[in-house]
């Protein structure tokens, strides 16, 4: 046998014990070697396609890296304009009630200049799932300081290490939002280890569950890495993640009514 | 004869979307058109319709609910005044880059910055140059009467789904805040989905179906070339705008020796001036443009054997003016006369202006 | 016919309100008619006024600065629109609080006691329905039924139990106006 007909046997339906979701579209990604954003495109592809709600999603993507997420996911989608997500969401969800709408934004677009948006949009309690993906950092524009950028943190606009006096404490928009009364589900995620992943995915299925119920507002934060804007490889990202970002930003649910 | 009402210009924009099957208004508050949203929410459509009427956040949240509500292919409309247009220009432009069908409503108040409560017409730059950024232009309906702003709400969902296109209701608030006769339209049922396909194809983000590949409502395209291409594409549906939807009025114009050019209140206006300057033996007549954008060039340019020169009157301190002038080419003296910052013309200053520019007094 | 009329006071008065009665009166007779108000924080408590205008034919301006008729019910109206009549055209006023009272020759001037009137009725809402009987006494642009109808379209149905009051009122002014001068 040739090698190529060994491996033509190998790869054979009975073999299969992973397959990816077709909802997950081939298209190459364009992110870093490294990034958070393809595992948890993955894991809300993965989720819609057990759910089987592929035809009944919309999602609404930001600016910032994920602002081509709509190339990855087989789902229709609207391209906000920079922290309007939410916005956008608003409208769908409430001009088709019978759809799962979510918005998937970053740490600048969602806690900068879309921190209007996000909290009127918890306040109201919308029937939606906002994945709100904190790296800490502007990734897409080269690196800069973010709300949720560490205390000390060197970025492209805090060379020095964020200096807190100046420029403010990094925020922690879970703890916000679940003080409000609109939000139903409030919970701080990961994706670095298969573990962290499967959380993630339990935490993705509880909220288009809710909206399924008309529940309020669900907020998902994943805590996630930034090789390219950090200056680390992957590995070192990881455990520079765990070692300076889950202090500050403790995993775990903050709310689930 | 239908249902005939004494109504405000403001409040008929209300009445009027929740008659001709709107699905959704997104507003936030500003004077002086807050009895729009202040309507609906006393009307509660969402018993009657479905309609769904939010009060939001911000402008800017408003008209992102409103491209949200576009990529469904809803009919969605917002309402705003100056201030607050200048809030929605980048979403505007957004509707228009992602080639959206949406109606906005400007109840234009003098500025610039705060400026006042009082009526003027000084954004007709914004509205019909641009507002916000890149080479796209707004459907542009400027209404003179408390029936037009009925109308123009069905006639604006009309055409902005016609040509994925948003359209703008330009107008004042001298036209907002008079009541008037008006004979309502009658009711139309919302749109069903089917009819919306129907209408303008199988581009929203409904929910992507087997059958189809999935749809994105997006303004981006990194490729330069690619974002070429769809200029041109924009740039063939604003020529065919110019070709199919130019509206306009003319008024005592078979005889005129002098024109008036003028739209919205400022039409008004110009109607009794004319009255009062004919009293006196001077023939004028008035064009209304009726739609702003498209401009109605070709009709000026036809009265330009006629008359001997034209009055551009607008509550600006001389914006149409200059669309006026580039029609009219150098050809006959074109002059502006306006009143701004909330002042209104008396029709007995637009004579004036009309003899003191033209008949030497 | 084309009536354009102004109605000036303060705000509280019932002057935007009597604009619109007397506006819905001219739709019950198939008139054209328009209703520009003063608008803003003006309104709240300071001088009010509301442009009404009936006419058989299309109305071109709905702001005007000649009036057929100027209904002016406090001093600075009084000083703002005396002189926006048009010659041979008509001033009606209400003298409670008028320090100067009008001077012009060349139009026809009325006078009517709205507020002590309406004291007499003893409610003082009937004030600009008092008013409206003085205008309609010298004026008389609409029939007093298409008033009723009229009346009966601008006003909310909880409130249709006035509408015997109001006409009441009218009729008082009716009867109350006073000719100072006529040409």
């Amino acid at each position: 046998m040739t090698a190529t007909t060994e491996l033509k046997n190998i790869i054979s339906e009975e073999n299969v014990v992973y397959k990816k979701t077709s909802v997950l579209l081939d298209n190459e990604m364009h992110y870093c070697p490294g990034c958070t954003h393809g595992v948890i495109h993955k894991a809300i592809a993965e989720v819609i396609d057990e759910m089987g709600i592929q035809e009944k999603t919309v999602g609404v993507s930001p600016v910032g890296c994920s602002v081509l997420a709509y190339n990855y996911l087989d789902i229709d989608w609207q391209q906000a304009a920079h922290g309007r997500a939410p916005a956008l969401a608003t409208a769908t969800s409430r001009l088709m009630p019978d759809k799962y709408v979510f918005t998937y934004q970053g740490d600048g677009d969602l806690a900068s200049i879309g921190c209007a948006e996000i909290m009127h949009a918890c306040n109201r309690g919308e029937s939606i799932v906002v994945f709100f993906v904190n790296n800490a950092i502007y990734g897409m524009t080269g690196g800069q300081m973010a709300p949720t950028t560490l205390e000390g943190q060197v970025t492209a606009t805090s060379p020095y290490g964020r200096d807190c006096h100046t420029t403010g404490f990094p925020m922690k928009m879970s703890e916000m939002v679940a003080m409000l009364p609109g939000t139903r589900f409030v919970t701080r995620e990961s994706a670095e280890t298969p573990g962290a992943v499967r959380k993630l995915k339990k935490a993705i299925r509880k909220g288009f569950e809710n909206t399924r119920e008309d529940k309020g507002i669900s907020f998902i934060e994943i805590v996630g890495t930034c090789s390219s804007g950090w200056k680390m490889s992957p590995v070192q990202s990881n455990v520079w993640m765990k070692e300076n970002m889950f202090p500050y930003y403790p995993l775990g649910t903050l709310k689930d009514e | 004869m239908g249902d005939i009402r004494l109504m405000k210009g403001n409040e008929v924009i209300a009445e009027a979307a929740i008659r001709c099957g709107c699905d959704g208004y997104f507003g936030y508050p500003i004077t002086p058109q807050s009895e729009i949203m202040e309507t609906l929410m006393i009307r509660r459509p969402e018993l009657e319709t479905g309609m769904v009427v939010v009060q939001a956040e911000s402008e800017v949240a408003a008209i992102n609910m409103v491209y949200g509500g576009a990529s469904c292919g809803k009919k969605v409309m917002t309402s705003s005044s100056s201030p607050g247009i200048s809030l929605k220009a980048e979403g505007i432009t957004y509707l228009a880059g992602a080639e959206l069908p949406a109606l906005i409503v400007n109840i234009v108040r003098g500025g610039p910055g705060l400026g006042t409560i009082q009526p003027a017409q000084s954004d007709y730059f914004q509205a019909v140059k641009g507002g916000g950024h890149g080479d796209y232009k707004l459907i542009v309906l400027a209404p003179a009467s408390v029936q037009e702003m009925n109308d123009f709400v069905d006639l604006g969902f009309e055409l902005s789904h016609k040509y994925l296109n948003p359209a703008m209701i330009l107008s004042d608030g001298v036209i907002g805040q008079m009541m008037e006769k008006v004979e309502l339209s009658e009711f139309k049922p919302r749109w069903t989905e089917e009819e919306i396909i129907a209408k303008s194809g199988t581009w929203a983000t409904t929910g992507k179906t087997a059958d189809r590949e999935r749809n994105i409502s997006t303004s981006l395209d990194l490729d330069s070339a690619k974002q070429e291409v769809f200029n041109h594409k924009l740039q063939a549906k604003y020529r065919a705008m110019e070709e199919n939807e130019v509206r306009f009025e003319k008024i005592d114009c078979d005889d005129a020796d002098y024109l008036f050019v003028a739209y919205g209140s400022s039409a008004r206006i110009c109607q009794k001036a004319i009255e009062l300057a004919r009293e006196k033996g001077i023939k004028v007549g008035l064009l209304r443009p009726i739609t702003l954008f498209p401009y109605p060039t070709k009709a000026i340019q036809e009265m330009l054997g006629q008359v001997k020169g034209i009055l551009s009157v607008e509550m600006s301190a001389g914006q149409m003016v200059e669309d006026v002038r580039l029609a009219v080419n150098g050809k006959v003296p074109v002059e502006h006369y306006g009143r701004y910052g909330g002042i209104i013309p008396t029709p007995d200053e637009v004579v004036e202006a009309l003899e003191q520019n033209f008949l030497g007094e | 016919m084309t009536e354009e009329i102004i109605i000036a006071g303060f705000g509280g008065q019932g002057v935007l309100s009597m604009g619109k009665i007397l506006a819905y009166s001219g739709i019950m007779q198939d008139q054209e008619v328009s209703w520009m108000p003063s608008y803003g924080p003006e309104m709240r408590g300071g001088t009010a006024n509301v442009t009404v205008i009936l006419s058989d034919n299309r109305i071109s301006s709905p702001v005007l600065k000649k009036f057929d008729t100027a209904i002016i019910l406090n001093q600075q109206s009084m000083d703002k629109f005396e002189a926006d009549v048009k010659p041979g055209g008509t001033l009606l006023y209400d003298p409670n609080g008028i320090t100067r009272h009008p001077e012009r020759t060349d139009i026809n001037i009325f006078r009517i006691p709205g507020a002590a009137l309406a004291t007499e009725m003893g409610n003082p809402k009937t004030f600009n329905m008092i008013i409206m009987g003085g205008f309609l006494k010298v004026k008389p642009i609409v029939k007093l039924e298409n008033v009723q109808r009229g009346l009966e379209k601008s006003l909310p149905e909880r409130h249709h139990k006035l509408i015997p009051l109001n006409i009441e009122a009218i009729q008082k002014g009716i009867e109350n106006v006073e000719t100072v001068l006529a040409l």
